[in-house]
Parts: structure tokens; sequence; C-alpha cells
């Protein structure tokens, strides 16, 4: 076979429409899943129960169901049960939110926990609140310790943004599809969208080496 | 004048009766160190003053006032409030140092004036610089603790209890975590901070500092006060077997 790329640099316009749907599904995902995620697993750290047991059922819920499946009911299921319809982008944003939200909240648990006893003792002998004591000494270190997690989790993330296709949302991998139908020419296509996603990927995890040296410079 | 009453102060672990009714009187001034066999209760006692443990059954008043109050089912109850109050008149220094690792010399001292008290940073600044000048260790300043000796960072945790005013100190083994040869540096802090006239509590197995800085012994036994008194009273002279015994095995090998 011959390679031919004629038909995808003809069609730059759509793959640039479409990295920008990656990125914005990207952005809301990353932001809300982290966050939400945070929450999630101080419930889970918590040893209070009404935090704790709906935290857990909330990570054990959307980590052993797919992401996918979750999408589509979104997408299909959540309108029939309430009045209102749901574009694509949010019902791919609360599917990966979600499920990403609940694989971080065991992260951020892991990482708190992974603190020494004794730096709660040195906070709340100074006269600290417990969420002063949270967010001045035990989150700073805990994140340190996260940070490679936490970037696979981006990187997942990121990757996961091509199933919002499944509901017709406009990104890479949609208008890869639809730039392989143009001309018949999936190879050509489908290795454009690959090379693109790892143009994104690279810097992004180089950027988190970086991060994680400068946040060593207290060792 | 006392500053802290306790009264038949109980703590239990699990099934294990950690402290059973401690009676205690600290007036203003006062240098109280706790000895005792690991195991004895001393660290619990000094952890309940300051509320990081909480007290099972007991009563403490800080300055005349009994904190906490009467639960339904005979257990008091203390408010978040009420105990960050405390914990700020009452300081403590641990034998681990437990100093934030993420924030310098300088940051660890600010923080609890900062985040705690809410004073601004040029002011919080100026005050660290100034506790930490004191314990020796103003060209330390910008370091973090990774970076400094053992007998270096308990110099910084004291300076760290310093800033916030405390009323009273309470040091929980201040050098049992340190190469013998840091140990001198460490108390020769405690003993200027004694000279000052400070309250201040301490358990330790430094006899001989022990018996040079504190105004009374406090000789503890199976979660009681077992026998105190001057430091020439329960040192030299016991009256107590235990007391005896504690004291033959600590100078064992003295020469």
């Amino acid at each position: 076979m011959r390679w031919d790329f004629a038909s995808v640099f003809d069609n730059t316009d759509a793959l640039l429409v479409g990295a920008a749907g990656t990125l914005r599904i990207f952005a809301i995902c990353l932001v809300l899943g982290l966050s939400l995620g945070l929450l999630v697993g101080l419930g889970r750290y918590s040893r209070n129960r009404w935090l704790h047991i709906p935290a857990t059922v909330f990570v054990e819920f959307f980590r052993n169901t797919p992401v996918l499946v979750q999408i589509l009911w979104f997408y299909f299921a959540l309108p029939i049960l309430l009045p209102f319809q749901i574009s694509p982008l949010a019902a791919a944003s609360l599917g990966i939110s979600l499920n990403s939200a609940a694989f971080s909240a065991e992260i951020y648990r892991g990482g708190i926990q992974s603190i020494e006893t004794g730096q709660w003792d040195g906070a709340r002998a100074l006269g600290m609140r417990w969420g002063q004591a949270m967010r001045r000494i035990i989150l700073p270190q805990a994140l340190k310790r996260m940070l490679p997690a936490l970037t696979n989790r981006a990187i997942e993330i990121f990757k996961m943004s091509t199933l919002a296709s499944a509901v017709a949302y406009v990104e890479l991998l949609q208008q890869g599809k639809l730039i392989a139908s143009l001309n018949y020419n999936p190879i050509e296509a489908y290795t454009a969208v690959a090379v693109i996603f790892f143009v994104f990927l690279w810097p992004l995890v180089q950027f988190s080496y970086f991060l994680e040296r400068r946040l060593r410079r207290d060792e | 004048m006392t500053i802290l009453k306790v009264t038949g102060l109980t703590k239990r672990f699990g099934t294990t009766d950690v402290l059973r009714g401690i009676d205690l009187e600290v007036a203003r001034g006062e240098r109280i160190a706790i000895l005792g066999a690991s195991g004895s209760g001393k660290s619990t006692l000094l952890r309940c003053l300051n509320f990081m443990e909480r007290p099972g059954g007991g009563t403490i008043a800080l300055d005349g006032q009994v904190l906490g109050r009467e639960g339904k089912s005979g257990e008091r109850t203390y408010r978040e409030n009420e105990l960050i109050q405390v914990r700020q008149r009452v300081g403590m220094v641990f034998q681990q140092f437990n100093l934030f690792p993420h924030m310098t010399a300088i940051g660890n001292v600010m923080e609890g004036l900062r985040t705690v008290r809410g004073m601004p940073k040029p002011e919080a600044e100026a005050r660290a610089r100034k506790e930490l000048a004191r314990v020796g260790l103003a060209e330390k300043a910008e370091t973090y603790p990774a970076h400094l000796s053992g007998g270096q960072k308990q110099r910084v945790a004291i300076a760290r209890a310093l800033a916030m005013d405390p009323e009273m100190l309470l040091f929980d083994e201040p050098t049992s975590a340190l190469d013998p040869e840091l140990v001198g540096e460490v108390l020769a802090v405690i003993l200027a901070l004694a000279e000052e006239g400070r309250t201040m509590m301490l358990v330790t197995h430094e006899l001989g500092f022990a018996y040079h800085v504190a105004t009374r012994i406090i000789f503890l036994a199976d979660g009681a006060i077992h026998e105190q008194g001057s430091p020439d009273e329960v040192l030299k002279n016991p009256k107590k077997e235990r007391t005896r015994a504690f004291l033959a095995s600590h100078k064992q090998f003295s020469f």
C-alpha cells in the first residue's frame, strides 16, 4: 500500500476543530474530576460515617462500571428520567469527570493517609483547626507524593476524551473518523490522530517531571 | 498562683488503663520533670494536658477555668474552639520534632502566627527571626528541616512553640531522639527558658538535667503519681522502693 496523507492535510481545519474540542473536554474533566476527587477522597478519609459511606458507594460505583457505558447512560437514559435534554459535551464530561473523581479519590485518600501522624500533632499543637492543618500541612506534603499518580490520571483523562465520540461530540477521534470516511483512508487518518495526541501529551508529562523536581527542593 | 489544676485524670487505651487518677497542681513559674519507666503514662499525661489526647475522666482547669462540660453519659465533652485556645496557651515540643518538612526553619516558626493568629507576614517574619535568634539559629532561617541536624531541628521546634507566646511549655522527651553529642545544645536552650522563669513540664530520661532544671520531680508508675517532691527529695533520698529501683537502673553505669 501507499501512504497518502493528502486528505489529512486537506482537512487540517477539521482536525483543528477536533483538537479544540478535545482540549475543551479535557480541561473540564481535569478540573471537575480532580477537585471532586479531592472532596470524595476527604470523605473516604473521614471517620464520620455520614461522609465515609456515601463516598465509598460513589467510588465503588464509578470504579466498577465502564466509562463508555456511563457516557451512553447519561446521554440516552438521563433525559428520560429528567425533564431536560443533555448535550454530548455534558454527557461525556459527566461520565469522564465522575469516573476520574472515583479513581483520584483513592489517590488522595492514600496520599493523605501516608503522612505521619506527627505532622497532625505538630499542626494541632500550634492551635490549628482540622481544615487549617489539612490545607497548610497535610495536603501540600501529600500532593507531592501523589503527583506521579495524579499525572497518570490526567493522561488517562486526556485519552478518555476520545470516548466522547460515542455520543458524537466533536473531538479529535470524531474528526478522524470523519476524515477516514471521506476517502476511505483510515490508516492515515487514525495515524494523524495518534500523532496529535502524542504531541499534546508528551509535553504534559515533561511538565509533571519538572514539577516533581521543583517540589523536591526541600529534600 | 495556680495555672493548671488536674483532678482525677484517667485515660484508657482499649482495655489498658494508662492513667489511673492523676491529681496535679502546677503553679506559675514551676518547672516539673516527670520521670518513670516506659509505659508508666508519662507521655500520655503530658499529651492530655494540651488535649492531643482526650482525657478519659477527671477534669483539667486552666487559670481556674474548668475545661469542657459534663455530657449526658457523665463523660466530659470539649468544644473544638476551647481546645484550640488551650493549645495556643500551652505549647508543646515533641520527641520527633514534628517540623513541617515542606517549610523552611523560619516558615515553620511563622506558621502558627500566620495561620492560627492571622498575623501579617512582615510582623510574623520579624517575630520568627527573633525566636530563631533566641535558640541560636538565626543563620539557618532559610534552611529546610532536611538539612538541619537533630539538635537544630529540635531548637527550631522550640522556637516554633515559643512564637505563640505560650503561658506554659510541655516537653515530651525532647532529647530522646537525638545523638548524644547533640543533646547538650537542646538542654542549654531549655535551661535558658527555665532561667527566664517560664512554666514548664518536661518528660525526660536525663536525670542530671532534671535535677538541675526542675523545681519539682514527679515519679510516675502504673499511671499514677508514685512519689513527688523537690529534686533533692526524690532523686537523692527517694522514699519509695520503686523510685529507688528506677533511679538505680538509670545510674547503673555511671562513674
